[in-house]
């Protein structure tokens, strides 16, 4: 059995880096619809897949990985906004995990939308 | 939902959202009784006996996007269609219980799916919110094996470090991983 003895440890590694993370408006927010319509459509999966990718990918300072309620769109779940500051919000419908990443990739790394996957576009 | 660890997630949801800071999952599996029984335990604004009855239908719901609520019926139906049993206890400003026992060899039982991600999930997105996980097997041989998992626990170890950090979210996945395959063995 693993046990928390190895928190410890990983603590005192750590000690030296502490309170990197705060909360500024110049983070570009991800959000995660998760409200019963968004996780019976698959919404768990894409919401670990994109924190995931952002904490190994060291993104953590530039992007925020968050979760919301449902949002009124139930039939065009999973859906993955995408807030840049100072640019328009962008919805991203009927989303999966490859899905999820390729819009990290292109859209909140490389700053273009995808705009197959959007909303305007499955209307 | 798919998976049966979905309606766990969905229901901590509600919890969430009712201002819990204290969240309670327990996950037992008792193959001496062919059950699987979960509870969600909660300390959020609760419900009237009045609020609880409209929970219960799914054309009621305290949100204003849309006019269903469906998480506290889906959950109720996934149990009783294995004939299994279903109890929501709720006192208005002391909190929510739910509790499901599930008939595991019912033809119409549902994979538990993935609790450790439903666990993970939780812990990491609510890093203000306290929760306490625990996983029971039973065998035939009425042999019990558990482990838990308590974010106060950790908060405590952990001091001003958060939750969030890859090396502590790491740790947490791990534990879960390490510790439900040691108890399922």
């Amino acid at each position: 059995m693993k046990s928390l003895e190895e928190l410890r440890q990983i603590k005192e590694k750590m000690q030296s880096q502490v309170s990197m993370r705060t909360e500024d408006h110049n983070h570009t927010r991800v959000v995660v619809g998760m409200a019963t319509c968004g996780i019976a459509a698959g919404a768990r999966p894409v919401l670990k897949a994109l924190s995931d990718a952002v904490q190994e990918q060291k993104l953590t300072d530039k992007v925020q990985v968050l979760q919301t309620g449902c949002i009124g769109l139930c039939q065009y779940e999973p859906i993955v906004e995408v807030i840049i500051p100072g640019k328009e919000k962008v919805t991203y419908v009927r989303m999966n995990k490859e899905k999820a990443l390729e819009v990290l990739e292109k859209h909140v790394k490389g700053g273009k939308a995808i705009a197959e996957y959007t909303l305007k576009e499955n209307k | 939902m798919p998976e049966i660890s979905l309606n766990v997630l969905d229901i901590a949801q509600n919890s969430i959202k009712a201002l819990s800071t204290f969240i309670q999952i327990f996950v037992h599996i008792d193959y001496s009784k062919d059950t699987l029984t979960i509870k969600i335990e909660d300390n959020g604004i609760g419900m009237t006996k009045e609020e609880v009855k409209k929970a219960l239908d799914p054309f009621f719901t305290k949100r204003k996007t849309r006019d269903v609520g469906l998480g506290i019926p889906f959950f109720k139906e996934s149990c009783e269609i294995t004939n299994g049993k279903f109890d929501i206890k709720s006192t208005k400003d002391i909190g929510t219980t739910l509790e499901a026992r599930y008939n595991m060899s019912h033809i119409n039982m549902l994979p538990l799916g993935d609790i450790n991600d439903t666990i993970y999930t939780l812990i990491i997105f609510n890093t203000k919110i306290d929760f306490y996980y625990e996983y029971k097997v039973t065998k035939k041989n009425k042999q019990e094996k558990s482990f838990n998992l308590s974010t106060k626990e950790i908060k405590n170890i952990l001091g001003d470090i958060s939750l969030e950090s890859i090396e502590v979210s790491n740790f947490i996945k791990e534990y879960l991983k390490e510790n439900k395959m040691e108890v399922d063995k």
